[in-house]
């Protein structure tokens, strides 16, 4: 890495801590980012110069603290200016800095950013922009491209979840067990909505992105709560399934199904931390429906070849997710794996009482129509795969869809399909 | 005269960096280990996941205890180590300053190695 690549990298690693700690001197979002980011003006012109200061966390934050009130006394005239030479000096006050930071401040500065973030009083959409906005530090552009609106648009949309929050009087004191434990499992699902916006967007969108961002942010609240399995379990699942990003799509763009995809291209290193954590979380005997999901994930990413998965015990984790999380999609994913071990027609008797529920779901109509076609039932299948493709939330789920619809079509002309048509009554 | 390089690092940078940033490091540090692997100097060497993965054991008064951890509030958490059979300890240096330059954030203790005791999986299987 360049010298300015590393610099770069560490005011990203810094970010949450230094501006979670302008955050407490200044008790105000605004003076906070503006003072973490002149203390990055700074670094950029101190650090070449001087070397990397042992800390730049504390670094950043002191000059920060510092320069935003260099910035009021210059507006109140009432005091001179204080040479900038003392600013890049600061060795000597830094080691223990740094120490105080570490013994004390360091969970509560990164929490309180968080938990501003995930305000109960914002909308989901303000705080994942608030959250890429404040923690991660992307630009309002990026945010912007990311969820493909104007920039304006985002502004605003930031501008008015930092004026609720402004309005609300968040309490800057570190929150009581009981709340903490709310608003950790609103980070949580904060991160895992940022996660799924990523893993939901094509090849190369600007989306793609924000699985990156989310896992960044998964592994800080790792960090902050290092033995909370259902943490350990959310980290896994990202992991393991960002594990297969380049696996997801092929040259053309086009999903490829878990089924075909080359397992060679998942990524080990992701792998491993998952499958660990997810060990890991499972010694704990308090299953969670992260958990439950990375258990799931897991048991994917330990076939060598999709012949070789578990389907029972996906099935039967499934099951227990059912009783976590009861959802019509949860019994739709239990419905597919059954469909493996017990065959099309259990599947299809399980998920039939869902279809009300789930009349508007793309993916709902595209499995029914699968099972129907391992059925034989080809004429009901395509009428599944038309209703999903009309329901496709995306040109390459559309597209998906469309392949399976022209292999119907060749099936029907070969004559090994005609013969099971005519074996048909 | 094995010496054993252990690199520290501050997990929340390491783990912060893009694929592209952890691509460009390790495309640097394997032009150190190639040309240590031609000169025969390069033992095991390897890469540790984040200590949020990593589970202890702990001696108590009774049984002992597994944690997760270590969660030790330092600043750099141990990421990796080669096992270097140099001349001396100016040698081992002048690789950590060779492998610094390739990761600068990262600091090397040089270590010397009392007992090495290779990899016995092949011998297990014979």
């Amino acid at each position: 890495m360049t010298d300015l690549a590393w610099i770069n990298a560490a005011m990203i690693a810094a970010r949450p801590q230094a501006v979670g700690a302008l955050l407490r001197y200044f008790r105000d979002l605004d003076q906070a980012e503006e003072a973490f980011q002149e203390a990055c003006l700074r670094a950029l012109k101190s650090w070449p110069e001087n070397g990397p200061p042992r800390d730049p966390t504390a670094w950043l934050i002191l000059v920060g603290r510092n320069a935003a009130l260099d910035g009021v006394r210059r507006r109140s005239r009432d005091a001179a200016l204080p040479d900038e030479d003392l600013l890049s000096d600061l060795d000597d006050v830094e080691a223990p800095l740094a120490e105080r930071l570490d013994e004390s401040h360091y969970r509560d500065d990164v929490l309180r950013l968080l938990f501003v973030c995930c305000h109960p009083q914002l909308p989901d959409t303000q705080q994942i922009a608030l959250a890429l906005r404040i923690v991660s530090g992307l630009s309002v552009k990026q945010i912007a491209r990311a969820f493909l609106v104007s920039e304006t648009a985002m502004e605003q949309r930031i501008t008015r979840a930092k004026g609720r929050i402004a309005k609300a009087e968040v309490p800057f004191e570190a929150p009581g067990p009981v709340e903490r434990s709310e608003r950790l499992a609103a980070v949580a699902a904060m991160i895992y909505l940022v996660f799924n916006e990523g893993y939901s967007a094509g090849e190369g969108e600007a989306r793609a992105q924000l699985c990156g961002e989310a896992i960044r942010l998964v592994r800080l609240l790792l960090r902050l709560f290092p033995t909370e399995p259902e943490i350990m379990g959310l980290t896994s699942l990202m992991l393991l399934q960002h594990a297969r990003a380049d696996a997801r799509f092929d040259a053309q763009g086009e999903i490829v199904l878990l089924e075909d995809q080359d397992r060679s291209a998942w990524d080990g290193k992701l792998i491993a931390e998952g499958l660990a954590l997810i060990d890991k979380a499972i010694r704990h005997l308090a299953p969670g429906a992260y958990q439950i999901q990375a258990a799931i994930a897991a048991l994917h990413a330990r076939a060598a070849r999709f012949e070789d998965t578990d389907w029972r015990g996906i099935e039967r984790l499934y099951g227990a997710l059912e009783r976590h999380q009861p959802s019509p999609v949860v019994t739709l994913n239990r419905a597919a794996a059954l469909a493996k071990v017990d065959g099309p027609e259990a599947a299809l008797a399980m998920i039939e009482p869902l279809a009300d529920r789930l009349a508007g779901y793309f993916y709902f109509h595209g499995a029914r129509g699968a099972l129907l076609l391992q059925m034989g039932r080809e004429r009901e299948a395509r009428i599944c795969f038309d209703q999903a493709i009309a329901l496709a939330g995306s040109a390459a789920e559309a597209n998906h869809i469309r392949q399976h619809l022209d292999r119907l079509e060749k099936d029907f002309s070969s004559p090994v399909s005609a013969k099971v048509a005519a074996a048909r009554p | 005269m094995l010496y054993t390089l252990l690199c520290y690092h501050d997990e929340d940078v390491v783990w912060s960096w893009t694929k592209d940033q952890d691509e460009a490091v390790m495309s640097k540090i394997h032009v150190v280990r190639d040309r240590l692997t031609k000169e025969g100097k390069l033992g095991p060497s390897l890469r540790l996941l984040p200590t949020t993965a990593a589970t202890t054991l702990r001696k108590t008064a009774g049984d002992p205890l597994v944690i997760d951890g270590p969660f030790a509030e330092t600043k750099e958490q141990l990421l990796g180590f080669y096992v270097l059979d140099v001349a001396d300890l100016e040698e081992a240096l002048a690789i950590a300053r060779e492998l610094h330059v390739a990761n600068p954030g990262a600091t090397y203790e040089v270590r010397p190695v009392a007992l090495y005791f290779g990899d016995e999986r092949e011998a297990a299987s014979a």
